[in-house]
């Protein structure tokens, strides 16, 4: 059952973007766990356990969706503000200015006392920040920064390109600086 | 491409700079860039945190109910 703990989460998650309720989500982890029970024998090793296992999570996510009638434009799923700029573009001098240079400078965060950083209230803060990302993109930088999966695995498990990945990734962190930015900046004053 | 690298282009390189996916001449660009600007430098090192932060998120547990359901559906399938 470790696996289980390690995995059911993000599992859930994963199939909820596929499919209309959670309850419809915890059946296909259902599915996909007696998947990995009867599949384990042909597991060849050739992705990492973890992969192997979300790629059947996402099949049949992916199927029990479409028999929903449920159809996902990516956008919908990855978010439709992916070639936002990761900083505020007023953060810079104006483009006839010294060419698209910082107007201020990034506070030093060295100075934050570690408890403050890694304490409660801004894991909490963290934690709502990557809740209000689209789906695909909070999956990806749960995934990555706070599970500790490598970008191979990740785009295999959630079946995107390497582009899609950082792109997601790339969005999902900059957006979560900005919310830790915001935070710690008004506790400062 | 001899032109170099400004903040605002430099912040959108970041990710791929830390996935390690920057082609050499542009890494080698956005590194120059870098050695010169204690504002990106400082940029930097924040997603770095940001990333360190977001590492110490814990999942979530598993309810019990939902570990019944599974314990059950793998009992039943292994006897069958």
């Amino acid at each position: 059952m470790q696996l289980v703990d390690q995995l059911q989460p993000a599992m859930l998650r994963v199939a909820r973007m596929y499919v209309s309720t959670a309850a419809v989500a915890e059946e296909v982890v259902q599915d996909a766990w007696l998947g990995v029970l009867r599949g384990l024998q042909s597991f060849e090793g050739r992705s990492s356990l973890r992969t192997w296992i979300f790629r059947i999570l996402t099949n049949i996510a992916k199927t029990r969706g479409q028999r929903e009638g449920r159809s996902l434009p990516f956008a919908s799923l990855a978010g439709d503000d992916l070639d936002a700029p990761a900083v505020d573009p007023s953060r810079f001098d104006p483009p006839e200015g010294p060419r698209g240079r910082w107007s201020t400078l990034p506070e030093d965060w060295s100075d934050v006392p570690e408890e403050r950083l890694l304490g409660h209230e801004t894991l909490d803060v963290v934690g709502r920040a990557i809740a209000s990302l689209p789906p695909m993109q909070a999956e990806v930088i749960r995934l990555r920064d706070a599970l500790g999966w490598t970008s191979e695995e990740v785009r295999n498990a959630l079946d995107l390109t390497e582009t899609n990945q950082r792109v997601l990734l790339h969005r999902a962190r900059a957006k979560v600086r900005g919310a830790l930015e915001r935070y710690l900046s008004d506790e400062a004053t | 491409m001899g032109r170099e690298l400004t903040c605002k282009e430099l912040v959108e390189l970041v990710t791929a700079y830390l996935e390690g996916t920057l082609p050499g001449r542009h890494r080698r660009r956005f590194e120059a860039h870098l050695a010169a600007c204690d504002r990106c430098t400082a940029y930097l090192a924040q997603m770095r945190t940001t990333i360190r932060v977001t590492g110490r998120l814990a999942e979530e547990d598993v309810s019990e109910e939902q570990r019944a359901v599974l314990l059950t559906a793998f009992r039943s399938w292994k006897a069958s």
